[in-house]
């Protein structure tokens, strides 16, 4: 694997940090007039998810993580696992329940996600950022309100609750957002 | 933003030549002499943390290797040595390997001289500048002295002078710097740029201008030494909300000791294979024919301009960063 030298490290790069694959967000350069050179690097451990501080002096050299972001489409859910499949070479990786995490909420079958794959293991899921999903929970809204102020919370067929305005229906298709898990707009069918 | 355009506000521009033309009225007013003096030339200092760019003068049949200079701080000795009386010089100044939220590898410097200066007249004058530039644009600014020793133990309880490795470890443990046992390991200076940047910097007061003085000597190579402590170097430095603007010495005149840190700094170079550098033996003549008593300081102007205008970062005082140089 490849080694990195602090002046190398930026935003997204994927290094090993006692023994973890970790992403670095944030590098700062330490350095008085006169004196030792240091990297302070805010550190996104991939495994827990958590973010870290950690000193290096400049120069220093790590570990890089083979970590790599893949789309892949979702098949299905055997009870254990999440079935996803590359769609150019039909390879298929199963990831556990850790992996999936948050994202178990949007997943429907056949759509497009990203596995950031450690070692060629599933780490985590990513949603796409938009999924239309159907509405299959929610209280009967009035007839003609179409303002969408206040609104309503509406269970969708993945799992996911979101608020919806007043007018959406059990049964529509809707678009969802889901970095923020906001609605977005009705899907004509 | 596109490659091509400003990193900083056009706002900024007209701040930075305004406070560059009220730095040459404070100094005109003041009698000083604005000199400039060549940024590439053929040494370079030894200083083991400050890496240099270097550049190939070819004159055939000559080939010269000339350095982009860290500071003007040599030539402007040299001056001094041959009489030109307290001067200042605003210039470029380069340090490799340097880029980040407070770095630039190309900065603007502002250095300054005085002649019969001792360190507190220069801080004082430090102070004066920092407060005409200021003070308009923040009229809260306050201002403190310290010596490092106080400041290192109000902010940590640690005492900086004597290496005291286990109290410094359990410090650092404490205060979540773990790391700092394996990076430091026995060297009491990294211990000392460790902490100070760590805990002592960021814990400063906000809106305060910062005069630290009496350094500890392992962290200086051109102040002359306390005469009544050896392990205190005649040596300033100048922060404004943690943000380290600047360096002050009371100039080491001495020819053989000076050649003397110049070796020991080379030799420790060879050591860390760090670039060779040859000592400056223009400097040294100039210090063997005799460097009158002065104080001199040199101040990052950009990180002022940091200041300034509340900038998070130094791309946004310069008109082209590294990123688009």
């Amino acid at each position: 694997m490849a080694i990195y030298s602090t002046n190398e490290f930026k935003g997204g790069l994927k290094i090993m940090l006692d023994n973890d694959p970790c992403s670095i967000i944030e590098n700062e350069f330490v350095k008085p007039g006169k004196g030792q050179a240091f990297n302070r690097v805010r550190i996104r451990n991939l495994k827990t998810g958590r973010v870290i501080e950690r000193t290096f002096k400049s120069g220093d050299t790590v570990e890089g993580a083979d970590v790599v972001d893949r789309d892949m489409q979702y098949l299905y859910n055997d009870g254990e696992f999440w079935h996803f499949m590359v769609p150019d070479t039909f390879e298929q990786y199963q990831a556990d329940k850790n992996a999936v995490g948050d994202t178990i909420k949007w997943l429907k079958e056949q759509d497009m996600c990203i596995l950031t794959l450690w070692n060629d293991s599933p780490l985590s899921v990513t949603p796409p950022n938009f999924v239309e999903l159907a509405i299959t929970e929610t209280d009967p809204g009035l007839k003609g309100d179409t303002s969408g102020g206040g609104g309503k919370p509406a269970t969708l067929e993945s799992g996911a609750v979101v608020r919806v305005p007043l007018f959406v229906q059990i049964g529509e298709v809707i678009k969802v957002d889901t970095r923020t898990g906001e609605y977005v707009s009705r899907v004509k069918e | 933003m596109s490659g091509w355009q400003p990193s900083c506000p056009l706002e900024h521009l007209r701040l930075r030549a305004q406070m560059l033309a009220a730095i040459r009225r404070f100094f005109d007013e003041r009698g000083l002499l604005e000199v400039e003096t060549p940024l590439l030339c053929r040494a370079t200092g030894t200083d083991p943390q400050l890496d240099f760019f270097s550049s190939q003068f070819n004159l055939p049949p000559h080939q010269h290797n000339l350095f982009l200079q860290t500071s003007p701080e040599f030539a402007m000795k040299r001056l001094l040595a041959a009489g030109s009386g307290s001067i200042y010089q605003i210039c470029k100044a380069f340090r490799n390997g340097e880029a980040g939220r407070f770095h630039n590898p190309e900065f603007t410097m502002l250095e300054w001289y005085r002649l019969g200066y001792d360190l507190p007249q220069l801080m004082a004058e430090v102070a004066d500048l920092l407060q005409h530039l200021l003070l308009p644009l923040q009229p809260s600014l306050m201002l403190t002295q310290i010596s490092y020793q106080q400041l290192f133990q109000d902010s940590t309880g640690l005492e900086p002078f004597s290496f005291d490795v286990d109290s410094y470890q359990a410090y650092a443990v404490a205060n979540g710097f773990t790391e700092a046992i394996n990076l430091c390991g026995d060297d009491h200076a990294v211990w000392l740029d460790f902490i100070f940047s760590h805990c002592v910097q960021p814990n400063m007061a906000n809106h305060t201008i910062y005069l630290v003085h009496g350094y500890p000597a392992i962290q200086s190579s051109l102040a002359r030494l306390a005469l009544d402590d050896p392990r205190i170097s005649e040596r300033f430095e100048v922060f404004v909300n943690g943000v380290e603007l600047g360096n002050g010495y009371f100039e080491l005149s001495d020819p053989l000791e000076q050649s003397a840190r110049f070796d020991r700094e080379i030799a420790y170079r060879a050591s860390q294979g760090l670039p060779a550098v040859c000592k400056d033996e223009l400097l040294l003549d100039a210090l063997q024919s005799g460097l009158p008593d002065c104080s001199g300081v040199a101040i990052g102007l950009d990180r002022l301009l940091m200041i300034a205008t509340d900038s998070k970062s130094i791309d946004r005082v310069l008109a082209f960063s590294i990123k688009n140089a």
